[in-house]
């Protein structure tokens, strides 16, 4: 039995006539210990779905369970087993560190030491600061003790809501080595993130625009179903090469990625045809090379179907 | 102040009790530029971008924005800037002619100058059809997307963009890059930060505070180079490990 | 039970950490007593009065010009009929009228005994009773220099007479009422907004999806208002008894009671104006707006209910502030016990009952 079974949820909110529809007939799985990625821009339904599985809100349509339990019928039970961490920071900002530890600790009728274990790699990192108000953590700091609140109680299944938005570089990989521990230890993990590059560290992901699924499978998977040619470019001014390959016969797609331009064509075309066409057009320091797509790539590619 | 500088710092720094936030730093950005100003939470970048903005006071150090200082002239700083938050940008529940309306008024600009431009640009964004219907309903990209607009409307010398893409689709991001691009070859600075490191990479020269002081400054080439690194992720994580202090 | 306690112990710290809101919370109601008790008892100093007098012999010139030479008074005018008086009170020219009977002087030296009439203006009653008690002892002075070489004492009875407010209404009265406000926006409002904030701070998402029962979370909220409210009683009543020198006639026991009950009702009330609020500011207007003007405006405590509209009269039963209104003058100001207030606390009660269990029922356990 998978850890959580979603189907076909539909989520509307607001009156009948006016209603806007965050979740258009979502269905996943996600099995025991996994850490799966629900990865899509802001307003694509992540919240959503987030709280539909932690029985903050009723779906209209559409079922889903959560350790066999339904999320509607059995919230009580559910409550009891899962940890929660949603998208804003949500701890007591006027206590101190160890004071909301210690607060969640008791309202998931156990204590700080008895699952200790589990949490001892991360607290550690903010034990330093424990008599700290939370509200004057830094952003990363903040992260870890939410985490740390939301494992307290050794749930078998943890929810994460954009963990690692708004948070740099450093400390999202620092939290995303946390989770790689976490899964270690066989707890299920279902995590939303709007940064892309983070797909290629969860087990599976599902890539998610406008409240559907676009695709679900392994990061590799994913990119392995890229069909196209693609294509790294650059040259001395990429704006104007930009709008010159976007008008080349057999280009589809041409936009930055990173240092390059990523080109996407039609099955036809040659490194060899790129360079010939930008030197037509004049420019210098030209470097076009194939390339791997990555998870970006593949959620534009989808977006347009 | 040489006339291809339209900002420089010196030695800029603000402290808050015995915290130096930003902690003495110098650099100067040229007209036209794309100026990326990373560095982690809690390095000192928002503290900076308000002393360039003219919103706070430095403790010491000299700083001149568009040829004003910032000191003496912040007023006419704002004047001569746009500025654009991922956090605050336009009025969810003032339509979009609305929102244009009111900013472009807040710079005194003439109905003329205004009613033309707003045609342009509900054209260009294509918005012409929903120019009265409330911003609220706009999805968050075309928001963004549109702020930039409003914060380049009275056409300021200078952009300040704080996070301006988070959490945007990466189509919309990319054509958000585009309109930056547009703005920059149009002549207005750009002053940037950012979270995504591909973006780093489309600056024209990125700087990386740690811990209140500015760590590197080069192109986003330059920076690969001088740290043997792949990319400006790289760049950065090797930079920013250095960091010793947290705060936000 | 564990549970319960770190709870409480969290309220505690959100709401000893927040100096500001501390500090109003137990200031506001010391502030308010003084206010009240001051801008009421005043003290007098040269009020203006009139003097009838038709007899105008040597006493009664005599005590009318001690009566001008004190501090506290100023002798506005003569009248001339008894029916001048009423003229004068509504003119608004004084504040009180002396007057002598036909012969003072000649009841005074013949009976040893003569009367004056202090007639007072008892729509602001603590003005008029000062008034009265001030002309009342210069009388008395007056009698006791006339008296000093004779075997028997010469009196001068004063007969009081208050005008438009016999009962006195309102002296004292402003205590229980100050305590109805003070419960109200201690309990009401800050309950309200702690559990807002809970929601506007996300914390309560966290809290929803833990196994903590709702019912938990609202007791937990309710137990420091609860003592803060209870302070907030004391304070009250030792500034009333002991500053403005309020009688606290009544058991102190019933009175705990009856705020007891009250404060739950507020409570209760609180939580039912956050299961339909989202944010602090929405939350802090409709305590304000919605129950803090009816607690001024119909409890009976600034305006007498039997003086208003008949619709008026009404709603005011649908007011809880009202009926502890009641109940703590009744056994404050009146010393009563309770068999007197039995009415008033079975309502109050079934109104607290049903709000809690309102507002329990109510208490969402999901997201909007």
């Amino acid at each position: 039995m998978p850890a959580i079974h979603v189907e076909n949820i539909v989520k509307r909110y607001g009156k009948k006539k006016e209603a806007v529809t965050a979740l258009h007939g979502i269905s996943l799985s996600v099995e025991r210990g996994e850490l799966f990625g629900i990865i899509g821009p802001d307003g694509a339904g992540k919240t959503s779905l987030f709280r539909i599985l932690t029985t903050l809100l009723i779906p209209e349509e559409g079922s889903a369970t959560v350790n066999d339990l339904d999320v509607v019928k059995d919230y009580k039970a559910i409550r009891q087993q899962v940890g929660y961490m949603p998208g804003k920071f949500s701890l007591y900002q006027d206590l101190t560190v160890a004071e909301n530890l210690e607060f969640f600790a008791t309202i998931f009728n156990t204590s700080i030491e008895e699952h200790y274990d589990l949490i001892k790699d991360i607290y550690v990192q903010i034990e330093p600061f424990r008599d700290r108000r939370a509200g004057k953590l830094s952003g990363g700091m903040k992260q870890k003790l939410a985490l740390c609140c939301a494992l307290i109680h050794e749930p078998s299944v943890l929810f994460l809501d954009e963990p690692t938005t708004g948070v740099d570089a450093v400390s999202r990989k620092e939290f995303w080595e946390m989770l790689r521990g976490l899964r270690a230890r066989s707890i299920t993990i279902l995590v939303s993130t709007p940064y892309m590059d983070e797909a290629s560290l969860c087990d599976r992901v599902a890539l998610i625009q406008n409240g559907k699924i676009m695709s679900i499978d392994t990061p590799q998977g994913i990119i392995g179903s890229f069909q196209k040619p693609l294509y790294a470019a650059r040259t001395s001014r990429m704006l104007e090469m930009q709008r010159n390959l976007l008008q080349m016969p057999g280009v589809e797609e041409c936009y930055l990625c990173g240092e390059y331009s990523h080109v996407v064509t039609q099955p036809a075309i040659r490194t060899e045809q790129l360079i010939h066409y930008l030197q037509q057009h004049g420019h210098d320091q030209i470097d076009v090379k194939p390339v791997e797509p990555n998870i970006e790539d593949c959620f534009m590619d989808l977006m347009k179907n | 102040m040489s006339s291809d500088v339209i900002i420089s710092a010196n030695n800029l720094t603000k402290i808050f009790g015995d915290f130096r936030a930003v902690d003495g730093i110098s650099f100067e950005v040229h007209p036209g530029e794309i100026f990326g100003f990373l560095g982690a939470n809690g390095a000192g970048k928002t503290t900076a971008m308000r002393m360039l903005c003219g919103l706070s006071m430095p403790s010491s150090g000299s700083a001149t924005v568009a040829g004003f200082d910032v000191y003496k002239e912040p007023e006419k700083i704002k004047r001569s800037i746009g500025y654009m938050s991922q956090k605050f940008s336009l009025y969810e529940d003032l339509t979009i002619r609305e929102n244009i309306r009111f900013y472009a008024g807040i710079y005194g600009k003439s109905d003329a100058f205004i009613k033309e431009k707003t045609a342009a640009l509900l054209e260009q964004l294509h918005l012409r059809s929903e120019a009265n219907k409330l911003v609220r309903s706009l999805p968050l990209g075309w928001k963004q997307k549109l702020a930039f607009s409003v914060a380049i409307f009275h056409e300021p010398r200078i952009v300040f963009l704080d996070e301006p893409t988070g959490g945007v689709d990466p189509v919309t991001r990319r054509e958000f890059w585009n309109m930056i691009y547009a703005a920059a070859g149009a002549g207005i600075t750009v002053f940037v930060t950012t979270h995504y490191m591909d973006e780093a990479e489309y600056c024209s020269r990125v700087s990386i505070m740690v811990d209140g002081k500015i760590e590197a400054l080069d192109t986003p080439a330059g920076l690969k180079q001088s740290l043997n690194a792949a990319s400006m992720d790289e760049v950065f994580l090797k930079l920013a490990r250095k960091a010793v202090r947290s705060g936000d | 039970m564990k549970q319960f306690i770190s709870f409480v112990k969290k309220e505690f710290h959100h709401i000893l950490r927040d100096k500001r809101t501390l500090f109003i919370l137990l200031g506001m109601p010391v502030v308010q007593i003084l206010i009240f008790g001051f801008a009421l008892t005043n003290e007098v100093k040269n009020s203006k009065i009139a003097v009838l007098d038709p007899s105008r012999d040597l006493s009664s010139i005599s005590l009318t010009g001690q009566l001008d030479a004190s501090r506290y008074f100023d002798i506005q005018e003569e009248l001339h009929s008894y029916k001048d008086i009423g003229q004068a009170f509504r003119e608004g020219k004084i504040k009180l009228a002396v007057v002598f009977p036909q012969n003072f002087e000649r009841d005074l030296l013949h009976f040893n005994k003569a009367q004056v009439q202090l007639i007072a203006d008892a729509s602001d009653p603590n003005v008029a009773t000062t008034l009265t008690n001030y002309a009342t002892a210069v009388i008395m002075d007056f009698q006791n220099r006339i008296t000093r070489n004779r075997k028997l004492p010469y009196t001068i009875d004063t007969e009081i007479r208050m005008l438009y407010n016999p009962q006195l209404k309102g002296a004292y009265t402003f205590v229980p009422g100050v305590m109805a406000l003070v419960l109200m926006l201690v309990c009401t409002m800050m309950t309200a907004i702690t559990v807002v904030r809970e929601k506007e701070n996300g914390t309560m998402e966290v809290m929803l999806v833990s196994p903590v029962k709702p019912l938990k979370i609202v007791m937990a909220k309710a137990v420091p208002y609860l003592l803060l409210s209870m302070v907030n009683i004391a304070s009250i009543l030792l500034l009333s008894v002991f500053v403005l020198d309020v009688p606290l006639r009544g058991s102190l026991a019933l009175l705990a009671f009856g705020s007891i009950l009250f404060t739950l009702t507020c409570l209760a009330l609180g939580l039912l104006i956050s299961s339909a609020t989202s944010s602090q500011q929405t939350a802090m207007f409709i305590s304000l707006i919605g129950l803090f003007l009816p607690t001024m405006m119909l409890s009976g405590f600034m305006f007498p209910i039997e003086n208003m509209p008949l619709p008026l009269q009404v709603v005011s039963n649908l007011v809880p502030a009202k009926w502890y209104y009641r109940i703590a003058g009744a056994v404050m100001i009146k010393g009563l016990g309770f068999g007197a207030i039995w009415k008033e606390v079975l309502i109050l009660s079934g109104m607290m009952v049903f709000l809690l269990v309102l507002s329990i029922k109510k208490f969402k356990i999901r997201l909007a």
